[in-house]
């Protein structure tokens, strides 16, 4: 009917699109996490209160000033100007930071080791949003 | 203990917005007839729109026969003034009845604790059979399954208003007044309570949590809060409950670099902890919030994390509330103070 006239246009922008995110980060590079994953991250950040030190997006409150916002976090090269930003050292980190960097002055946070990579995924799905 | 009940991100958010709603989720004999009453008024709210609604189709659709009914006295005689007074009547004899046990005189072998509004935080206290305080606490309010407990209402400043709605219906803290209030959990669990009674600034911060434990449970909450007189062996008996708290002793915790800081930083003046020279009480008696649920009111979780938040920021977390933000000190020096806080168990 008459949805079919606009099928080029679709196939184009749907082209471009690709076009844009390919342009964006090399294919495959980029740690594209988990919906579920997320949502749990997300739950575990609020259970714990990270945001009574850090602004984090999509936590209206409270939005603590003491430690660093995490706005934009999965464009930072490193962890705490420290470690490099992988997945894996995020969730170490959001659990246990003296020990993934000696000398942090954020503290070890109750979080088991699942719900440690659920907030790292988090915290890289960010800018989907 | 408290890792198998439900543990919410805000004990303040669930007491608004958790799922079943709160007040319609009774956990104790005092919000029975609360919820039975707004049931029932609910209930008659919906017959009388569906009456109303449907007359008002008549009145614009119905046949001519109908509407002239409608129009005449006889209608206005019964839908106007018989049926509302008949209802309405029998609805409030209902309802006094049925909130008279409300204002029942309370058992002898009730427990007291005595819950003071400050802006914006409570105060509470256990006391004994004499009406003396033998511990002091914030906040948070614990108490045995199964036992009715007279909490008496107090206010410092404003009028503020207590409320705990899975345990009872609200009752205002008025300056220079008290007034009692008996709630009483016959399940274990932890319920979110709010002020109810716009108090100013951060009022919506406001918040409170109630956590019924199963007799072994509170037994084992007393041992915990490291008490001198210890609780008699005759009463030690699952099953068994001491209404009358033993009066508690505190020793002061080991991190003395903590406990030097906070003394040092003017926390002192504001904040008492059993045990030490730091007696202020314009804020949050802290004897033991190492065993804390939450902070800030009812409003975050305890953790080293949300501890040095606080007291680093307080003002970003909770904006307008009387306790500065100690941003002056350095992140070591509020982790040695939340260290200390931590032990204060
Ligand atoms: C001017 C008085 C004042 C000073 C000084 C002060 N506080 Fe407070 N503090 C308060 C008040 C008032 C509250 C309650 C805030 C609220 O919830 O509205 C509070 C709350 C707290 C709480 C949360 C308690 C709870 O259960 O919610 C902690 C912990 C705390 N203060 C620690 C400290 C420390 C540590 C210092 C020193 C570095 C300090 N305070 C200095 C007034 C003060
Ligand atoms: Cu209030």
């Amino acid at each position: 009917m008459n949805t079919l006239q606009y099928r080029p246009r679709l196939a184009a922008a749907a082209l471009l699109c690709l076009a844009l995110t390919a342009c964006k980060e090399p294919p495959g590079a980029r740690y594209v996490p988990d919906p579920e994953d997320t949502k749990r991250g997300l739950a575990a950040i609020e259970r714990t209160g990270c945001a009574a030190c850090h602004e984090i997006p999509g936590i209206d409150w409270p939005r603590g000033q003491i430690g660093p916002s995490l706005e934009g976090f999965n464009n930072a090269g490193l962890i705490a100007a420290a470690l490099p930003n992988t997945p894996e050292n995020l969730a170490l980190f959001v659990r246990n930071a003296p020990a993934a960097k000696p000398g942090s002055t954020m503290p070890a946070m109750p979080l088991t080791e699942e719900e440690s990579r659920d907030v790292a995924a988090y915290l890289y799905g960010l800018d989907d949003e | 203990m408290v890792s198998t009940m439900s543990n919410p991100a805000s004990d303040i958010f669930d007491a608004w917005w958790g799922w079943p709603p709160p007040v319609l989720d009774p956990a104790g004999p005092y919000a029975d007839s609360v919820v039975v009453l707004a049931w029932a008024l609910i209930g008659m709210g919906v017959v009388v729109t569906g009456i109303v609604v449907a007359a008002l189709y008549v009145a614009i659709k119905g046949p001519e026969r109908w509407r002239a009914r409608l129009g005449g006295e006889k209608a206005v005689w019964i839908g106007g003034i018989a049926f509302p007074g008949v209802v309405l009547t029998g609805l409030l004899v209902w309802g006094l009845t049925l909130t008279a046990s409300l204002t029942e005189p309370v058992p002898e072998d009730a427990m007291r604790v005595r819950v003071t509004g400050y802006m914006w935080w409570f105060g509470v206290e256990y006391l004994d059979e004499d009406g003396d305080v033998v511990m002091r606490d914030a906040n948070e309010l614990h108490v045995p399954v199964g036992r009715p407990v007279v909490v008496e209402l107090f206010s410092e400043d404003v009028i503020h208003s207590f409320w705990v709605p899975n345990l009872s219906g609200k009752e205002d803290m008025i300056p220079g007044r008290t007034n009692e209030l008996v709630i009483q959990a016959d399940s274990p669990g932890r319920y979110g309570g709010v002020c109810a009674e716009y108090c100013g600034g951060p009022h919506a911060l406001m918040g409170f949590v109630a956590v019924a434990h199963e007799p072994a449970d509170w037994n084992a909450w007393l041992a915990g809060r490291r008490t001198a007189r210890p609780v008699a062996a005759d009463q030690d008996v699952p099953g068994e409950v001491p209404a009358i708290l033993p009066a508690v002793e505190q020793t002061g915790g080991t991190n003395l670099a903590g406990r030097q800081l906070f003394m040092d930083s003017g926390c002192a003046a504001c904040h008492r902890v059993e045990g030490t020279e730091a007696n202020g009480l314009v804020g949050p008696d802290l004897s033991h919030v190492g065993s804390r649920l939450t902070l800030g009111a009812g409003i975050l979780p305890n953790n080293r994390g949300t501890m040095i938040g606080w007291i680093g920021n307080s003002q970003a977390i909770k904006p307008g509330n009387r306790m500065p933000s100690y941003d002056m000190l350095s992140a070591e020096e509020l982790e040695a103070i939340a260290i200390w806080l931590e032990q204060q168990r």
